[in-house]
């Protein structure tokens, strides 16, 4: 049934006339004296890949944390499909079809991978006045889902920590875009994974941008931006410094734009070009 | 090792040129027993079990484990298991209560009060007691969310408060002293009396001494006349718990809340409803021995229920729950909660001199504890 809703999403989504499945404007967020967000916007399209840049503490996390529903912007519209939203718990974001997988992964070492990939959605059968998970369709989707983007869990019962950690990655990239009908939010997928499994996470986001879905792909890593990216979006000290068209830029100006210009330039070239 | 005779099984077979749908399928395979096993959180519960039965069938007088013998210690065993049970749930879902026991006692005061001062009917008493006992879970849990603090010392507040309420309420009510007499007297003839005190079964139990097949008195009744009926709530409540916490969403979130209540909610898990939900349902069981106690007692005191906290949370640990939150059994808490009954009871039965009883559970509290940790950094590969 949640299979269901799912796919009734994704359908209702593609049959609506515009593009922009996340429109964002002058968010502002403050943690008490900590100003995280000073004023971004963005835009997310239909079958796109949004890249977020910013070096670290620049409020990549903290957006995404108030699209996703973790955190209530301080100020400033954001819009899902044209309608602006004002969500009140993670739980309205995945109701409104957007989907994230955390930095922090949102995953619980000591459950099995099974529970972990249907946590807060699980798929309930009915007996009568009873109600319970159905842990056959739930291990049997785990498995092919996991299978789809090439990890092969063998035991969908065993506890993640058991997992390596692109594993675990990978199993929460699964998880949210099984569930994840419109908006899928990467928040540094790439970091922990080695290049076999980065290549396998580009490539899958690739595929998930085909299907229409709108990504919002977080990394440090311009290499790995330029790979999938249609858009590029750079974040300095809670300002978005710019946005970008694929064919706006390159990854030199990307990189220098990044780190706010010449140190790292001079740093790369006293490295031989490294960095 | 598994994966070999897997793979070898695979290439013995038929070694088709496209394997990769069979091989998918094929990787399909079953978990070893021995891992199904090691898994189960209340392993070390059952491996207790086991002992501790052994023991007493080496060292007890025959009578213990005759059908009067098993009873006898299944009461208490009962008794404790109902708390046991909730503050296995409790702790899988990352909180401790510390005032159950204290909830006993002040739930007592109520049901007492209820009863023979205020004359209000059983079933009024039973509601009142439970509405009251829920509400004060209710507000332990609040307190705890809202404040962040850690709920070991919110509760370990209330420990002190309800045991203080339930004293200076019990002089209130019978003017002076701390025990409250008359409950046998107020419940005369209550059609709900039965399902809370007193045997259950006794018909089957007729019946069986009718067949010969238990132990009778010369004149045909059976020795043991059914089973008490904490036994009965003590069963279907353990029954009931841990299909909830195995087997259904709720289970699934509360595993989800103690494990790491962060990534719960940010995965649409509604961690504080869950976790207020637990708090009540343990104030709730203790509403439920202070019932079936005062009913049986026929009085209640403000010694009622005295340090059943502990041994609430100990019967859970042996029965597998980490007090990190996130792991546990509810069939192993009320395993662990047997155990209690056995060793509690057991010394009787035995020449030893029964003052062991305390260290003998400090002992296999300690070793369930090495031993739960041990098992489970092997099951769940942590690191
Ligand atoms: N809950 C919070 N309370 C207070 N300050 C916070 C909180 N969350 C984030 N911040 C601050 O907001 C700023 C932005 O943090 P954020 O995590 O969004 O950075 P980031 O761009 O994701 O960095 P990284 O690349 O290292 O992940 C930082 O200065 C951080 O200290
Ligand atoms: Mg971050």
């Amino acid at each position: 049934m949640t299979d269901n809703s799912s796919t009734n999403g994704a359908s209702n989504g593609a049959a609506n006339g515009s593009d922009v499945l996340i429109d964002v404007r002058d968010v502002v967020k403050h943690f008490g004296s900590v100003i995280a967000l000073n004023g971004v916007s963005m835009a997310v399209n239909r079958g796109q890949v949004l890249c977020l840049l910013g070096d670290n503490g620049a409020g990549k996390s903290t957006l995404i944390k108030t699209l996703a529903g973790v955190h209530k912007p301080t100020a400033g519209e954001f819009r899902v499909e044209g309608r602006a939203v004002d969500f009140n718990s993670p739980r309205d974001a995945l109701d409104a079809g957007i989907a994230t997988v955390y930095q922090d992964l949102a995953m619980i070492p000591l459950m099995s991978v099974t529970r972990n990939f249907f946590m807060g959605r699980e798929p309930v059968k009915r007996l009568g006045p009873f109600r319970f998970i159905n842990f056959d369709e739930a291990d049997k989707t785990t498995r092919e889902e996991m299978q789809k983007i090439g990890i092969d869990v063998r035991d969908p019962q065993q506890a993640v920590g058991t997992l390596s950690g692109g594993e675990r990655q990978c199993v929460a990239i699964a998880r949210a875009v099984y569930f994840g009908a419109k908006v899928l939010i990467l928040d540094e997928p790439t970091s922990a994974l080695g290049v076999a499994q980065t290549s396998m996470v580009l490539k899958y986001v690739d595929q998930v941008r085909n299907k229409g879905l709108g990504v919002i792909f977080i990394t440090h890593n311009v290499r790995h931006a330029m790979a999938v990216g249609d858009r590029f979006t750079v974040l300095n000290r809670g300002k978005t410094l710019g946005n970008f068209a694929r064919d706006e830029i390159n990854m030199d100006e990307l990189q220098n734009l990044m780190a706010g210009g010449k140190e790292l330039q001079q740093l790369s070239a006293s490295l031989g070009g490294t960095v | 090792m598994v994966d070999k005779t897997a793979q070898s099984g695979g290439e013995a077979a038929a070694e088709p040129p496209d394997t990769t749908p069979a091989q998918a399928d094929e990787r399909i395979r079953e978990v070893s027993a021995m891992t199904k096993i090691l898994r189960r959180p209340e392993l070390g519960a059952i491996a207790g079990l086991i002992l501790v039965t052994v023991f007493f069938l080496i060292t007890a007088n025959a009578n213990m484990f005759t059908l009067a013998g098993i009873m006898n210690f299944m009461a208490p065993a009962a008794q404790l298991g109902i708390l046991a049970i909730g503050a296995a749930l409790l702790m899988v879902g990352g909180e401790f209560d510390l005032s159950v026991g204290s909830m006993v006692a002040f739930a007592g005061l109520v049901f007492g009060t209820c009863l023979v001062v205020l004359g209000i009917p059983l079933p009024g008493a039973i509601v009142i007691t439970f509405i009251v006992a829920g509400a004060m879970g209710a507000l332990n849990g609040q307190i705890v969310l809202r404040t962040g603090l850690p709920s070991f010392i919110v509760t370990l507040a209330f420990l002190f408060i309800l045991r203080g309420m339930t004293l200076v309420g019990l002089k209130w009510a019978t003017g002076g002293s701390t025990q409250l007499r008359g409950v046998k007297e107020a419940v005369e003839g209550s059609w709900l009396a039965g399902f809370f005190s007193g045997d259950a079964l006794e018909g089957l139990f007729a019946w069986f001494a009718s067949m010969g097949w238990v132990d009778t008195f010369k004149n045909g009744l059976p020795k043991v006349q059914g089973v008490p009926v904490e036994v009965i709530w003590f069963v279907i409540f353990a029954a009931v718990a841990t299909w909830v916490l195995v087997r259904t969403r709720f289970g699934n979130w509360i595993f989800a809340a103690g494990g790491d209540a962060n990534a719960a909610r940010n995965s649409g898990v509604a961690v504080n409803r869950v976790k207020t939900i637990l708090f009540i349902l343990t104030a709730c069981c203790a509403a439920l021995v202070a019932i079936l106690t005062v009913l049986d007692a026929g009085s209640t005191d403000a010694r009622r229920g005295f340090q059943k906290e502990f041994e609430a949370i100990i019967a859970a640990v042996i029965g597998g729950c980490l007090l990190t939150g996130g792991y546990g059994s509810a069939i192993g808490a009320a395993i662990g909660a047997v155990i209690f009954g056995m060793v509690l009871i057991g010394l009787t039965y035995t020449t030893i001199d029964q003052d062991w009883y305390l260290v003998f559970l400090g002992g296999m509290l300690l070793t369930a504890v090495l031993f739960n940790n041990f098992i489970r950094k092997r099951a769940t590969g942590e690191r």
